[in-house]
């Protein structure tokens, strides 16, 4: 009866649960609050952005960040492994340094540059989603890889595990929570990336935000602002959970 | 079992292994000792492969090395290193278990084999299968090691250093324990460590390594009898020789049978130098030995410890 | 002989540089603002003296067979500089060519994908070199920088001004130098309040474990948001404050503008700050404090002589970050309102100008690979002076 109880009450004040009821609230239920607009901006006459439904650019938004961030994952997943093979040692400082450089540029101007060479539409989003989101998660993989204890890995190689093996069983499961990590991070700036992305002509959470800015309607603005925000947290939120769940299974010895 | 000729090993022009004659036979457990750098773990790391050798031939099961695939070679050799190597992400059961998933042993077989190593190196099987390395002290990690080597049940048992990183009592019984496998199973083990005293204590076979080089080999009693070199006198400790002598026979050799003595008994199977440090504790020249079973076996007297053995 | 390759790296970067050099455009050249423009390669404008470009090239592809030194090395280093300022040279040249030198000619010369492809690997050439030449970070940012001086000198003296990307800016002379100032002053803008600000707060929070939690949970959740959301949520309550509070008003401060979005980026600098100077002043080992107080130094003095001294490499690196994290995100605040070179960028992205977008990301790039160097080098500097 107490373990019972005690799991209802866990569920029900867990503050990701409440953000996911605060976010699908105000994206399913934003034409209903006129009155409230209405009053904080007298001013305008149109203070509830009703061009698309919040729940269509949330969808839109998911999906940009969604299929840029899968692709990013895999590519730089594997560059990240095939680095720090005995084979790629040799291109890692040059990766490096690729990655040291990209961090220079900021995601908006991989966006700009993509543009007036591709035209405008979804296609130089994701490219300059997927170039941007790329360098946190291969420098995670370097970085958890290379975190990897080296007696588990001489061990390893050494019971007669093939590559592949240790890679699969050894490195790659005690190289994931750094992996992870990377994958938030990019995730998380895409999700700002994205937002952007309104500006060339893609739908996006940032449309109402763009639309408001350039038509001075600042209800706009902070609707579509409270809802990536929202968004933000809660998948912030929820990596946190998956990571906090990799790392029980593991050694604390291990960090 | 395992035969070197002529084997060498360059690291960046520098010869770390030269020239390496020498011959492991099934069953025997061998010792490679040495200082740093004296080339005794690359010599053991070029038995399965994990250092592949420059020149000669080794040979496993009389077939050479190369042969194998490096992956089967080592499949079939346990190994365990100082670092212990457990991986943090498995609990104790799947750390054990490694080999014999890779062998796609069926699960039952697994669990099963899992107990049985894990009662044999005095781990609590109910207590410790579901824990993770990290939960455990080095001791009782290091155990899981060698229970993860002889998992598969091995041919050979390749040790690096095993005991190097745990404290002298843990690393005693650990010695203790590896000396009873050895007995109990037969199985050929090659040991690397720099500890004499280890050597001298579990060795059937010494093999003493300078430079790269085999500077002698021998059983302990002729490393510290008829050593080859000063190198190697110096090496076993001049001055302290006589002690690591007593520690090579047992109790049980020079008990006077059938006599009676005063005072708790000591055990059959301790050395002769356990015994010379009761003899200094309590003041005594003679001390009651038991066997095995707790029955009385006869009299140590301390005169027996320094008296002239035949063949010495 | 043997004849094996010796440096992969290379060698992939210089296949690379060819397959671009001859698949992509070097140059596109479109008679007016109006049409786009025709691609010239790069093969084709190998005749008469350009062919020595070729030079460079084969004695790389030379140094690909022999075994890597330190000497090789600074012989790619410079094989690439010489190549990279060449390349730039020739699109100048080209251009000049093109336009027959008439300033007034509406044709444009713009830079293409084969040039910006084989300028970067050339780039990519020379910095890999550099790093396997030394490892004193010291010297690694000197030789990165003076890779870019021998095309600075080529602009200041005019022999590149007849591409488009110049010819833009010559347009537009007065606008950029306002935005590049603005954007400097938004760079310093922020710096400032968050050095003020972040500093003590990670001071207390190092020496707090009780508030450092939900601080650090606070500053989180702010990094967590993306930035246009933040400078969107400032900009409601901004501009209402500056309506009730009309001197607000006056002074510039409003929902749109540089207000909103310095706030927004101070914001966003305190987490990496915070974090690196609780990293510095838990550096410091307890040893070393309890020694000091020991000899009769005084909080105060322990905190500046001590402490301060010891963590300042690892606040620096902090303050790196955050200085390039600013010039970047300056870029967005220019949707606001705050000027700066994002503006500039957003005008070419809305009107598909690709010169206008270069104008404003060359610079901001520049800016923070300076800003990036400048701390790297500070950093650097004090940990050799500490050995």
């Amino acid at each position: 009866m107490k373990a019972g109880t005690s799991r209802v009450r866990r569920v029900v004040c867990d503050p990701l649960g409440w953000v996911i009821v605060a976010f699908l609230a105000l994206v399913f239920g934003m034409s209903s609050l006129g009155w409230l607009f209405h009053a904080l901006f007298p001013a305008l006459d149109r203070p509830v952005y009703l061009q698309d439904s919040f729940a269509s650019l949330v969808i839109a938004h998911l999906l940009l960040v969604g299929i840029s961030s899968l692709i990013a994952v895999v590519i730089g997943m594997l560059a990240g492994i095939g680095v720090t093979r005995r084979a790629g040692r040799e291109f890692r400082a040059l990766v490096e340094t690729l990655v040291a450089m990209g961090q220079t540029f900021p995601p908006v101007a991989v966006l700009a540059v993509a543009v007036p060479v591709m035209g405008f539409s979804e296609k130089p989003a994701i490219i300059a989603l997927v170039l941007y989101g790329l360098l946190p998660i291969l420098q995670g993989t370097i970085a958890g890889i290379e975190s990897v204890p080296s007696s588990a890995r001489e061990i390893a190689e050494g019971v007669g595990m093939s590559r592949w093996q240790i890679l699969s069983r050894v490195e790659l499961p005690l190289a994931s929570p750094v992996i992870l990590a990377g994958v938030r991070t990019s995730v998380i700036i895409n999700i700002g990336t994205a937002a952007i992305a309104a500006t060339v002509g893609t739908q996006s959470l940032g449309s109402p935000i763009i639309i408001g800015l350039s038509g001075f309607n600042t209800a706009y603005v902070l609707q579509g602002a409270l809802v990536i925000a929202l968004l933000a947290i809660i998948v912030d939120m929820a990596f946190e959970r998956w990571s906090r769940r990799l790392q029980y299974g593991q050694s604390r010895a291990q960090r | 079992m395992i035969t070197f000729s002529g084997v060498s090993k360059h690291f960046a022009g520098k010869a770390v292994v030269q020239d390496i004659d020498l011959h492991i036979a099934r069953g025997e457990f061998t010792v490679l000792i040495g200082t740093s750098g004296s080339g005794k773990s690359t010599t053991l790391k070029m038995i399965n492969r994990l250092i592949e050798h420059d020149r000669g031939q080794i040979t496993f099961a009389d077939e050479p090395i190369e042969k194998f695939r490096a992956q089967d070679l080592r499949r079939r050799m346990g190994y365990a290193i100082q670092s212990i190597g457990l991986f943090p992400h498995w609990t104790v059961e799947e750390n054990i278990a490694t080999v014999p998933q890779l062998l796609k042993w069926p699960k039952a077989r697994i669990r099963d084999r899992v107990t049985e190593l894990m009662t044999l190196l005095h781990l609590d099987p109910q207590q410790f299968r579901q824990r993770y390395p990290h939960q455990l002290s080095g001791g009782q990690q290091q155990r899981v090691g060698v229970a993860r080597a002889l998992a598969s049940d091995p041919e050979v048992l390749l040790m690096d250093e095993p005991f190097g990183a745990l404290d002298p009592v843990t690393r005693a019984t650990l010695q203790h324990e590896i000396a009873r496998i050895h007995q109990m199973s037969g199985r050929t083990i090659v040991l690397v460590t720099h500890d004499i005293d280890e050597a001298l204590a579990l060795a059937d076979r010494i093999v003493l390594l300078g430079e790269g080089k085999i500077v002698q080999q021998g059983t302990p009693l002729d490393m510290l009898t008829r050593p080859a070199t000063p190198f190697v006198r110096d090496f076993f400790g001049r001055s302290d020789m006589g002690i690591k002598l007593l520690s090579l026979a047992q109790v049980g050799d020079r008990t006077r049978r059938g006599e009676e003595a005063a005072g708790e008994p000591i055990a059959a199977s301790m050395t002769l130098r356990e015994a010379l440090s009761v003899f200094v504790a309590r003041h005594t020249e003679r001390l009651p030995v038991i066997d095995e079973s707790g029955q009385s076996l006869g009299v140590l007297h301390f005169s027996d410890l320094i008296a002239e053995q035949e063949g010495e | 002989m043997n004849i094996g390759v010796k440096n992969r790296v290379l060698l992939t970067l210089l296949l690379l540089l060819m397959a671009a050099g001859t698949g992509l455009a070097f140059v596109t050249h479109a008679p007016n603002r109006l049409m786009s423009g025709q691609g010239i390669p790069l093969p084709g404008l190998l005749s008469g003296i350009n062919a020595l470009l070729l030079l460079p090239v084969i004695l790389l592809l030379v140094l690909v067979f022999i075994t890597p030194s330190k000497g090789s090395y600074l012989a790619s280093l410079m094989l690439a500089e010489v190549l990279f300022t060449a390349l730039v040279a020739l699109a100048g040249h080209q251009a000049e060519v093109l336009t027959g030198g008439d300033e007034d000619s509406l044709a444009r010369i713009s830079f293409g994908g084969g040039f910006w492809a084989t300028t970067a690997l050339c780039l990519l050439i020379a910095s890999d070199a550099i790093s396997r030449f030394t490892a004193n970070h010291s010297w690694r940012v000197v030789l990165n920088v003076q890779l870019a001086l021998p095309v600075i000198f080529l602009l200041a003296s005019g022999a590149l001004s007849q591409l488009s990307l110049l010819k833009e800016y010559d347009n537009r002379a007065d606008v950029f130098d306002a935005a590049l100032w603005q954007h400097l002053g938004i760079l310093v803008g922020t710096l400032v309040p968050s050095l003020a600000i972040g500093l003590p707060l990670g001071i207390f929070c190092s020496r707090s474990p009780r508030w450092r939690p939900p601080i650090l949970s606070v500053l989180n959740i702010i990094q967590t948001l993306p930035s246009i959301a933040l400078f969107g949520l400032l900009l409601a309550p901004l501009a209402g404050l500056a309506r009730a509070i009309p001197w607000l008003g006056a002074h510039g401060i409003s929902g749109i503008g540089a207000a909103p979005a310095i706030i927004a980026l101070v914001l966003y600098s305190l987490l990496p700050l915070v974090r690196s100077v609780i990293a510095g002043m838990h550096s410091v080992a307890p040893a070393v404090i309890e020694s000091a107080t020991g000899m009769g130094l005084n909080r105060a003095q322990v905190f500046l002589k001590v402490q301060f001294p010891i963590a300042l490499p690892v606040i620096l690196s902090g303050v790196r970050i955050v200085a390039v994290q600013t010039v970047g995100m300056a870029m967005v605040a220019a949707l606001i309102g705050a000027g700066g070179l994002g503006a500039i960028m957003f005008q070419g992205l809305l009107s598909s100008a690709l010169d206008l977008v270069l104008l404003g990301v060359i610079p901001v790039v520049l800016m923070a690979a300076i800003v990036d160097g400048i701390f790297k080098f500070l950093v650097s500097m004090l940990e050799t002076a500490r050995r």
